[in-house]
């Protein structure tokens, strides 16, 4: 009872949902202000989610239909529990191989999309969904390696130890958080990196087919990972969230800090293609991320802290 | 497709929803490409229509305003009225400038089949909200004003 207390309500469904929702609106409020503009009101996302669960959900004559209509819950599934998982790490409950395990977890949400954009039968979300495929390839090993050089500083797979290391306190830790930091936004799906959703040529990618309540656990799905991802890096770079005496403060001013890195890098840069981007993951996000582990290793066998 | 004269039923929080978020569609049926402009004119930073929640997407599957412009030439007919049963229910349609409304220029054209509502009506025989919007172009705040009666309307055909 217990589990599915948690599960649904504290560190879980609820919670996930209103934070991811909040930051969400920070995002798009963020992005208005930068753009000189006033941008949405606060409960913005919310009334998105209320309008698309009160739509008709329309599946195309040539979309494999089960498929299409299960791929935005697997995804769902996967940031739930990934965020309770993650949450209840920062308040000291951890078990063995957790960061593993969320590592795992975090690839659901793209492959919900691959999948979700394949069974579509859509020509244009197929070819999201390639591109998706192709960023997952490119993304995946150097955040990996980005990971490994936080479990070498702290020294423990569990991420509650993980997230009492600041591992960005060291030269190896500030190039392997900013590899991390460039593969959220790809699995975020923002620019530089919304190769696979991109507006101006697929349209909408793999969701172009969805409407109503699949479309609305998407956006309810991108949202959790907003509250998710940036938790992921402050957990395993930055310290985590200390809930003793006004630790939690600050554990807040570090998070909204990672989505503003973010949601700045999304606004001044321009869309690269797929080839651009794997180019760049696989030559320099590589690159920077075996240098890191290279100097973490290096100043773990010397006794160097801050290599 | 809907039989002539059936109502579509829309319950009152699924037209608050809409009215809170309207995510608009812009389809062209033969424009000369102002009331576009125009339209884009709307999601600059002197408007901002995101301050209501109102979002331009790329698919209809996504819409809930359909936005068309122009005078709705015979090729545009099919590829309208594909577009309309694509976008999901409940949704209203904006009929953009002159053309739009009432065929403007085009008024003794061999080529148009008349204003978006007709079409809507007679041709499709649906009931779904048409609000026409005159002016060639309109104005940003016309367009506005346009998508706002819309709204109003379906949420008093709530029953």
């Amino acid at each position: 009872m217990r589990y599915v207390l948690e599960l649904v309500i504290y560190p879980g469904f609820i919670f996930a949902t209103a934070v991811g929702l909040l930051t969400s609106w920070f995002e798009r409020k963020v992005s208005a202000l930068v753009q000189w503009r006033k941008g949405p009101p606060v409960l913005q996302p919310l009334y998105d989610l209320v309008k698309l669960a009160g739509k008709e959900t329309l599946v195309s004559e040539r979309a494999n239909s089960a498929g299409f209509l299960l791929a935005p819950f697997l995804g769902f599934a996967g940031a739930i529990v990934a965020s309770l998982i993650l949450w209840n790490a920062n308040l000291g409950r951890s078990f063995l191989g957790d960061s593993i395990v969320l590592l795992y977890l975090l690839v659901l949400p793209a492959l919900a999309v691959i999948l979700g954009g394949l069974a579509s039968g859509n020509p244009i979300a197929i070819l999201g969904a390639t591109r998706e495929l192709k960023l997952v390839l490119a993304y995946e090993v150097p955040l990996v390696l980005a990971v490994i050089v936080a479990i070498l500083k702290a020294d423990s797979l569990l991420l509650h130890r993980l997230g009492n290391t600041i591992t960005i306190g060291s030269l190896s830790g500030v190039l392997a958080f900013f590899v991390a930091l460039l593969a959220v936004q790809v699995k975020l799906g923002f620019a530089p990196f919304d190769i696979a959703e991109a507006e101006t040529e697929l349209i909408a990618g793999p969701y172009i087919e969805y409407s109503g309540p699949p479309l609305a656990v998407f956006k309810l799905t991108h949202a959790m990972l907003l509250f998710i991802l940036p938790l992921f890096l402050v957990t395993l770079f930055l310290g985590g969230i200390d809930f003793r005496g006004l630790g939690w403060l600050w554990g807040i001013l570090k998070y909204l800090g990672v989505v503003l890195a973010i949601v700045l890098i999304k606004n001044t840069n321009p869309r690269l293609r797929i080839d651009q981007a794997i180019r760049f993951f696989w030559r320099y996000g590589l690159g920077l991320a075996l240098l890191a582990l290279v100097l973490a290793i290096i100043g773990d066998q010397v006794g160097l802290r801050w290599l | 497709m809907a039989s002539a004269g059936s109502k579509t039923r829309t319950s009152p929080w699924q037209a608050w929803g809409i009215s809170r978020s309207p995510w608009v569609y812009h389809l062209a049926t033969g424009t000369c490409n102002n009331c576009d402009i125009e339209l884009l004119d709307c999601l600059t930073p002197r408007y901002d229509l995101e301050r209501f929640g109102i979002k331009l997407v790329g698919s209809p599957r996504h819409a809930d305003v359909l936005m068309v412009t122009g005078m709705m030439n015979r090729k545009c007919l099919p590829r309208f009225i594909a577009v309309c049963r694509q976008v999901p229910k409940p949704y209203i349609i904006v009929a953009l400038g002159a053309c739009g409304a009432n065929k403007g220029i085009f008024h003794d054209s061999y080529n148009t089949v008349g204003p978006v509502e007709r079409v809507v009506r007679e041709i499709m025989k649906e009931d779904t909200i048409v609000v026409n919007v005159p002016g060639c172009p309109p104005k940003p705040e016309a367009i506005i004003l346009g998508v706002v009666k819309g709204l109003k309307l379906l949420q008093e055909r709530r029953r």
